[in-house]
């Protein structure tokens, strides 16, 4: 598929990080849906924030929706994210790969629920 | 950011269990022109706001804010379940590509752009046009979106105007008409799926 013709222009980050490498932070996208391991316990190394992000995904939301309702930017959020992805207190739901467009059918499923609405 | 202050883990906000994809429709267009209206008409939540905070050097110059060496540019989101397993959602941002790309990834994997075009600023929606044109492959439709004093403009002039490509649809709309809103991204996804990068079934 025709992806990389269609990849918009590089992710470009305006947050100063630690500098570590976080291997899930690209497939991180505003829309990404996350949700927390509810087996797992937040490290109690982790912030305020952290815990607050998680505690948020008790159900499953978008990362912007939770950058929203915790009145942080969503470039601060997803290195959040990526972290607490990383240390096994959030999961992805959406269950296909980011640069992935969605396929016809999907646009199919998309067209009959808005005709319904 | 009004709608944050609500409890922060009301049910009500989170997706249904069944929701295991998300998508995305862009709703660009320049300042003031219908963008959070159209986003607040068809969203099933009230639509939410995020923030970035950019300095002008890498942004441009903020019109109203010349001499400001950082500038907030705002993204307001809304959320439709389309289904029982797929959310769609909104993300309404400023006009010109440099600040859809404040958010990582935002037009990345983007089903397509509604563009708001108020046709008594027409000059205005030149610029998010040609980026969409010149500069992206994503779907788009434009959408004039309809104020009392807007000139009565038949749309095939406005498309003239604008110079459309033949094949990019154009349709008139209320903003703060429900229908009316969901028929821009019926028209919008209509289009998107005569598009070859569309066509694979990946489910
Ligand atoms: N009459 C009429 N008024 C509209 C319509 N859509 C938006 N408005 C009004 O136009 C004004 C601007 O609308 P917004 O939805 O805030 O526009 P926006 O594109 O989000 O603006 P910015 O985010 O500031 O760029 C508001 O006062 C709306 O009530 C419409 O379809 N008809
Ligand atoms: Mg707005």
């Amino acid at each position: 598929m025709d992806t990389e013709e269609y990849r918009d222009h590089p992710v470009r980050s305006y947050v100063l990080t630690s500098g570590r490498a976080h291997p899930s932070r690209n497939t991180l996208r505003p829309e990404t849906l996350l949700r927390a391991v509810e087996s797992r316990p937040v490290l109690s190394t982790a912030g305020r924030l952290e815990r607050e992000l998680v505690q948020l995904c008790h159900g499953t939301l978008a990362l912007a929706e939770v950058a929203a309702y915790l009145q942080l930017p969503a470039s601060l959020v997803t290195v959040m994210v990526s972290d607490l992805v990383d240390a096994g207190n959030l999961t992805i739901r959406s269950n296909h790969q980011a640069h992935v467009l969605p396929g016809k059918d999907i646009l199919e499923k998309i067209l009959d629920g808005l005709r319904k609405l | 950011m009004d709608s944050a202050n609500s409890d922060r883990t009301a049910p009500g906000q989170h997706l249904a269990p069944t929701v295991a994809r998300s998508v995305k429709i862009l709703v660009v267009g320049a300042f003031g022109v219908g963008k959070t209206t159209l986003i607040g008409a068809v969203s099933e939540i009230d639509p939410l706001r995020t923030e970035e905070r950019i300095t002008t050097a890498s942004v441009g110059i903020d019109p109203g804010q010349p001499n400001k060496e950082t500038t907030t540019v705002a993204m307001d989101f809304g959320r439709i379940t389309v289904t029982d397993d797929i959310a769609l959602y909104l993300f309404g941002t400023p006009g010109q590509r440099r600040f859809w790309d404040l958010w990582a990834g935002l037009a990345d994997g983007a089903v397509g752009a509604l563009v708001l075009i108020d046709t008594r600023h027409l000059e205005d929606s030149f610029e998010v046009l040609d980026q969409l044109e010149l500069h992206t492959k994503i779907p788009f439709t434009v959408v004039v979106n309809q104020f009392p004093d807007s000139p009565d403009y038949p749309l095939e002039r406005v498309r003239a105007a604008l110079d459309l490509l033949p094949e990019t649809p154009i349709v008139e709309c209320d903003a703060r008409d429900r229908p009316s809103a969901v028929l821009t991204l019926i028209t919008l996804v209509e289009h998107a799926m005569t598009f070859p990068v569309f066509q694979k079934v990946n489910a």
